[in-house]
């Protein structure tokens, strides 16, 4: 315990720097699945190629891809942009199968009545389909933001200064007591993100929680 | 480019087929970890997940322990578990372990959840004991779900078997260790593709397994794409199995 409350500093700035490890790719992440997720819904041919792909990259161990980037786009291994791009590459992995997902799981009744109300192409995504989708769009990013936080530890290994720079210098040092920081930091970061997710789909979604329950409702119908 | 040529030599270099850390040996090394550890996983795992599949206790604490621990770094685990018991192979097998197991717990218990309730109260509408229910309807059925969560807790073991490797002399990843230290990057890259390439053999491996356990006439395999006739909620994000932390 006197380690932490000596090292508060220290603790500081490697949640700073995580931060700026995890933030980026968790929004670029689903900026780029929206597209290539939609498309994977969209166009049956491309969905098979697309979702394969897309579950090939996320069985990639991320150590190995930590180092091999650096090879393939240039970038140093080092750099904190070489982990940003590989995290953003799991992000944009878990998140185009959730979008895809998202998008079909909008009742295809409640389409078509759009359709039939004048909406298309572009406006029936923005207005309808997107909105629908929200609430899973919502659970796969919570994923992503948690998962990615917690993989931004990693970089540590190769010399990416984070919280796992609590870890590996704890761990050559011999203080438990940095690791066990190391380990609260990096979990209440994750936690503190689910909820700024949660808050964030309650402010824009507002609609969701009373439309909660659909499937029970269809069964009281029957 | 000339760094894959690198990468390549060095993994065809007869020289490292050779005496201890020969590839062969790290990965059957790396192989053998990753095996070991889920059958631990899966002894725990498997039994308890198909309680709570069955008896729909529990579940909520299921939940909330598989969705906290996507949030626990593997890193962090496996340092602090390293400096408790020591440098050595119980490190990585104790944390490791904890890791597999929400995958796989989730696998059991998802898989029973999403079989159809009807199908479950006409087994019992025809006399099936409990336990004819468990291993003859919901096991059979569940399993497909069950090896889902088999594959991801595989992959996440194998990927962090190389992480393993900065608290013990196993694995591939020694290789990755060894290249970072002596700033050596042919052979950190050549062992990153060796587990790469690991990771990807098995992803093939268990989605063929996958496909090939779905029982004979059922089509729960593929998910259709119209959802909103079915009986019950597919099993939702909170329950997803595919994901947790590298």
């Amino acid at each position: 315990m006197t380690w932490i409350w000596s090292n508060l500093d220290l603790i500081w700035d490697r949640t700073l720097d995580h931060l700026v490890l995890s933030v980026p790719p968790i929004i670029l992440s689903f900026l780029i699945a929206l597209p290539i997720g939609w498309s994977a819904h969209q166009y049956r041919l491309s969905r098979g190629l697309i979702l394969t792909t897309v579950g090939l990259l996320y069985a990639i161990p991320s150590l190995p891809l930590f180092i091999v980037l650096p090879a393939i786009v240039g970038t140093n291994a080092r750099s904190p942009l070489n982990l940003v791009i590989a995290l953003t590459i799991y992000g944009v992995a878990l998140m185009v199968r959730v979008v895809s997902d998202g998008l079909a799981s909008v009742d295809a009744d409640v389409r078509q009545s759009a359709t039939a109300v004048g909406f298309s192409g572009w406006s029936l995504f923005w207005h309808v389909q997107l909105p629908l989708a929200g609430p899973v769009l919502l659970a796969g990013l919570r994923v992503v933001a948690v998962s990615t936080v917690s993989l931004a530890t990693v970089g540590a290994v190769i010399g990416v200064a984070s919280l796992g720079s609590l870890f590996t210098d704890g761990f050559q040092r011999g203080i438990q007591a940095e690791i066990v920081a190391g380990i609260i930091c990096t979990v209440l970061l994750a936690l503190a993100f689910d909820w700024g997710l949660v808050g964030l789909g309650r402010f824009l979604m507002p609609w969701s929680r009373a439309t909660r329950p659909p499937v029970a409702r269809l069964e009281a119908v029957k | 480019m000339t760094v894959f040529l690198d990468a390549l030599n060095w993994i065809l270099d007869p020289e490292n087929y050779l005496g201890a850390g020969a590839i062969p040996t790290r990965l059957l090394e790396h192989l053998v970890f990753t095996f070991v550890t889920l059958l631990i996983a899966s002894a725990i795992a498997v039994p308890l997940g198909f309680l709570i599949g069955h008896t729909g206790r529990g579940r909520g604490l299921a939940v909330a322990v598989s969705g906290g621990l996507r949030a626990l770094p593997t890193l962090g685990l496996l340092t602090l578990v390293a400096l408790w018991v020591g440098i050595g192979l119980e490190a990585p097998y104790v944390a490791l372990t904890v890791l597999a197991i929400p995958p796989v717990l989730a696998g059991a218990y998802t898989g029973f959840e999403a079989i159809d309730r009807a199908t479950i109260d006409a087994a019992r509408a025809v006399g099936m004991s409990e336990g004819q229910i468990v291993r003859k309807v919901e096991i059979p059925l569940g399993l497909p779900l069950l090896m889902g969560g088999l594959r991801s807790a595989a992959l996440q073991v194998v990927a962090t078997a190389t992480l393993a490797a900065y608290v013990a002399d196993i694995g591939l990843g020694r290789y990755l260790f060894t290249g970072l230290k002596t700033r050596d990057y042919a052979e950190m890259l050549g062992g990153s593709i060796l587990v790469i390439l690991l990771a990807l053999a098995l992803e093939g491996i268990f989605s063929v397994i996958q496909r090939v356990v779905v029982p004979q006439g059922v089509a729960v395999g593929r998910p259709t794409e119209v959802r909103a006739r079915s009986s019950r909620p597919r099993p939702g994000m909170e329950s997803t199995i595919a994901e947790g932390s590298k």
